[in-house]
């Protein structure tokens, strides 16, 4: 309403088409009036298309050019060839990738190692954002908080590099393990432990970073609910049940969803670091799978339809997760 | 409003009787609870504790195991080593120059465009909003950007290819763009009226005033591209053109030999030894600066948070 009540300033220009004569106080909001088209805009509002066409210039060239260039999945591309592949050939590298057993290995891979993650890897942070938020002890909960965010900034390298030493034949965890009397094992050649260890240094990583959007939805919860659960004589765990889940739960959601989407990509330049030829069996994901067949083994096309039914899955996996939570729970991204 | 009068007396009645009620209960869990959260952070530091005594110690040490919390054998030839390699340096200094321009770059993109998309009244805003965060979903997967970039845009072997992809954070983006959304309005048609004009406004009012969370979306974009290495896997052939991550990944993979930057002729010095020290290295900034700047980063995220 009050936009209406400013317009007629503007509107009487905008409608005669005399924009240039006004100076520019209008590209402010209230006073502008939005309409006679696409030429009025451009001129009224052209230093702020101006200031956004390097951004944009950005998207084009880095994010659309690139999901132009998956095209090559459907076409046979040869480095030092046409740009765009030289020949049509459909579905081919689809169906060759359907009947390549290190596809599917890759693939079960990704999906085991992604499920995985999610199931341990997402509750985590909640439990100890609910461990912290108990704390009343200001210094201690702090220094807890500043320990535990601290590997978030780790480059994936220093990790990898970390872990690959604890694990190694002199590292840290044959020491320990060697006190109960076990004999020191080369862990990084052990494909049933490649999982384990994934899951526990992504844990190490992750897990304190991944508390502080819940320990800001913790701090909003209204106090007077604690107090009227006490009333109803809820026990300590029945006011986390009824009280503190419920009111960090659309934080819960939206970060469900959003690692729903992430699924299929499961921390991969961690996957690349780590692994090796000995333990591929458990350690090749979809994403290392087609750097190696792609861009070190020089077969793009085939990666790239990879690649392209990876994004797919990803989408689809974040459409259908948002659409489900905003049926199921009625909050959700957007 | 009537119940106001009589709330606080109840409270504290059932405070009382609550406190008594389950005190046992709650200081058992109050122990269990420092005790674990003390565990696990202890169990956080051990790896950095372990990796500055493994860089301090000696072979015989390492090989035999004993290397724990603490340096066994006291030893500083492997930092020497690695301080007077060439390679090294060069790297090092490569990840700082690449960290400054992208940061530039990152921070002059990503504001301009959060402003811009700030505008409310701005046609064609829905439009661009959604063109980025498409992105987010979406992309054409890391075989076509390896072919686009480096070979449509012949960005093969220039840092150039490390550096410009990434200048634009959607995540960055959209954080920027709803601190701008809630910029008083009125402090902007105040210096129109005074006759600046879109740049002024953004310049001289804007920007001076947002200095916290620019400060806070810098230092995001500093870290990503200090710790990146993968983009110059990709790109970069050339070792003398690689960041120091890349110098460490070359290390743990192998394909840098520990000869290569050791001394040929000191047999102490072995490839965990050597990775172990670089790691602290290239670790090391990040350390120093973390605990400052660590409640910028936090208040960053909780901007982020801010539904956009």
């Amino acid at each position: 309403m009050a936009q209406e009540t400013l317009a007629p300033a503007g509107a009487v220009v905008a409608g005669g088409g005399e924009l240039t004569s006004s100076g520019e106080p209008r590209f402010l909001g209230p006073t502008t009036v939005r309409k006679r088209g696409f030429r009025a805009a451009i001129r009224r509002n052209w230093q702020l298309y101006t200031m956004g066409a390097l951004p944009i210039a950005h998207l084009i060239l880095f994010a659309y050019v690139p999901m132009f260039g998956a095209i090559i999945a459907f076409r046979r591309f040869r480095p030092g060839g046409s740009l765009i592949g030289d020949e049509w050939v459909g579905l081919h590298f689809f169906r060759l990738a359907f009947s390549t057993p290190d596809f599917w290995s890759a693939f079960w891979n990704t999906a085991i190692l992604g499920g995985l993650w999610f199931i341990i890897g997402f509750p985590l942070p909640i439990i100890l954002a609910l461990l912290l938020n108990e704390v009343r002890a200001r210094k201690f909960k702090r220094t807890v908080q500043t320990i535990t965010y601290l590997p978030h900034f780790m480059s994936i390298v220093i990790v990898s590099g970390l872990v690959l030493q604890l694990v190694s034949m002199d590292g840290a965890v044959n020491q320990f393990l060697g006190l109960f009397g076990m004999e020191p094992v080369i862990w990084m050649q052990q494909p049933d432990a490649f999982r384990p260890i994934w899951i526990i240094s992504e844990a190490w990583q992750t897990v304190g970073w991944g508390t502080i959007l819940y320990l800001a939805a913790l701090t909003t919860i209204d106090e007077q609910l604690y107090e009227a659960a006490r009333i109803d004589g809820a026990s300590r765990w029945r006011q986390t049940w009824h009280v503190t889940l419920p009111g960090i739960r659309p934080t819960i959601v939206v970060l469900m969803v959003l690692n729903v989407g992430t699924f299929m990509g499961v921390g991969f330049e961690k996957v690349l670091l780590l692994q090796n030829p000995l333990i591929n069996s458990t350690a090749d994901v979809l994403s290392t799978y087609l750097f190696r067949i792609g861009i070190a083994g020089g077969q793009f096309s085939f990666a790239t339809a990879i690649g392209l039914m990876q994004s797919v899955i990803g989408l689809v996996l974040i459409v259908s997760a948002n659409f489900a939570s905003r049926k199921l729970v009625g909050s959700s991204l957007w | 409003m009537v119940t106001d009068h009589a709330t606080p007396d109840l409270s504290a009645v059932r405070n009382s009787l609550i406190s008594v009620k389950d005190t046992r209960g709650t200081k058992a869990f109050r122990w269990f609870n420092y005790g674990f959260l003390t565990l696990l952070s202890a169990a956080t530091l051990f790896p950095f504790i372990n990796l500055i005594a493994v860089a301090f110690s000696s072979e015989g040490a390492i090989r035999a195991r004993q290397v724990g919390l603490w340096p066994v054998g006291f030893n500083t030839t492997t930092f020497q080593s690695v301080l007077t390699n060439e390679l090294f340096w060069i790297n090092y200094r490569n990840t700082v120059v690449y960290t400054v321009l992208y940061t530039i770059i990152a921070m002059v993109l990503t504001t301009m465009f959060a402003y811009v998309l700030s505008r409310q009244d701005l046609p064609g805003r829905k439009f661009m909003t959604g063109m980025a965060v498409f992105t987010m979903f979406f992309s054409g997967g890391m075989v076509p950007h390896f072919v686009v970039v480096g070979t449509w845009f012949g960005l093969r072997n220039t840092m150039w290819a490390v550096i410009l992809p990434g200048a634009l954070s959607v995540f960055n983006l959209l954080v920027m763009k709803s601190f701008f959304e809630n910029f008083p309005k009125e402090l902007e048609e105040a210096a129109a009226i005074d006759g600046l004009n879109t740049f002024g406004v953004f310049a001289r009012i804007v920007l001076p005033l947002s200095k916290a969370v620019l400060a806070t979306m810098t230092l995001f974009y500093a870290v990503a591209m200090w710790n990146s290495w993968f983009s110059s896997m990709m790109f970069l052939s050339d070792r003398n053109l690689q960041p120091v991550t890349m110098f460490l990944r070359n290390l743990i993979a192998g394909s840098l030999a520990p000869t290569e930057v050791g001394d040929q002729a000191d047999s102490a010095q072995i490839g965990s030894n050597i990775q172990a020290v670089t790691m602290l290295l290239t670790v090391l900034p990040i350390m120093f600066v973390y605990p400052f700047v660590q409640k910028f980063f936090v208040s960053g995220v909780m901007l982020g948070s801010v539904k956009g």
